[in-house]
């Protein structure tokens, strides 16, 4: 059995080392949470390791809190890292919001006028318009 | 056979399962160190989350060999199981979507042929420059 958890814990080891180099080197947020989620895995192995060598069952517990934690963790920085449209990150002023309702206003008038005496230039708005917003890393 | 051969039995098939999940986890170490872009990194990481895990938790309830310490394991691979999908499906979505995939790379990619045909529907041209709807 020593030699059996000699191996596992070089195996995990190695393996945890490995993918904190890769959340070092990155490149982007989304392979360091992808690298962290596999830190995170063999911590959950590493405790239960511990667990089968001590036969200890009051560690089972954090297995299932670090099974929660690294869910939570990738999640939320793969809702922050997908792509934004521009100004949708802040809170908009009362002014800002008036003055796009306003705008938003115009926009269906103008639609509806353009449908009443049958122009076409204003097709583009039945589908929302053009792409906008920026990718962001 | 007696009590004690059991018991030797159930500590060796312990030992493989943790020696496997462990294997494992250094797989996905060195894929995520080495492959080349976002997705053949998470194709690298999901083996432990899954398959690793419920070794080293197979491995652990042999070990235990105790009635509420193995439903709480149980309770732990059921969750991985359904997380761990939600998890990657959000991280290659944003990953795709803020162009961090190398096209080059894919031997099929059905998703950009997709939307390239839903924006010719929908606007009448396709739109090169812009991976997203």
């Amino acid at each position: 059995m020593t030699a059996v958890v000699w191996v596992c814990g070089v195996l995990l080891t190695v393996g945890a080392v490995l993918a904190v180099v890769r959340a070092e080197k990155g490149p982007s947020m989304l392979d360091r949470t992808i690298a962290l989620d596999i830190v995170v895995t063999t911590m959950i192995a590493a405790v239960a390791l511990y667990a089968a060598i001590e036969r200890r069952t009051d560690v089972v517990p954090v297995l299932v809190v670090l099974s929660l934690v690294g869910f939570v963790g990738s999640v939320t920085i793969a809702r922050f890292a997908a792509v934004e449209p521009e100004g949708e990150g802040r809170v908009r002023t009362r002014e800002e919001i008036a003055a796009q309702e306003a705008e938003r206003m115009d926009a269906e008038d103008e639609a509806e006028g353009s449908r009443r005496t049958g122009r076409r230039e204003g097709y583009d708005e039945h589908h929302g318009g053009g792409a906008e917003g920026e990718v962001r890393g | 056979m007696t009590q004690d051969q059991w018991t030797t039995v159930a500590d060796v098939a312990s030992a493989v399962c943790l020696l496997g999940g462990a294997f494992l986890a250094f797989a996905a170490g060195v894929g995520v160190l080495r492959f080349p872009d976002l997705l053949a990194r998470m194709h690298a990481g999901t083996k432990p989350q899954v398959l690793g895990l419920a070794l080293v938790l197979i491995g652990l309830a042999l070990r235990l060999r105790s009635g509420g310490a193995v439903w709480a394991l149980v309770l732990v691979a059921v969750f991985q199981m359904l997380t761990a999908p939600v998890a990657a499906h959000m991280v290659g979505r944003a990953g795709y979507r803020t162009g961090k995939v190398r096209s080059d790379l894919l031997v099929v990619d059905e998703l950009t042929d997709d939307q390239e045909r839903a924006q010719v529907r929908d606007q009448g041209r396709p739109d090169d420059d812009d991976p997203r709807d």
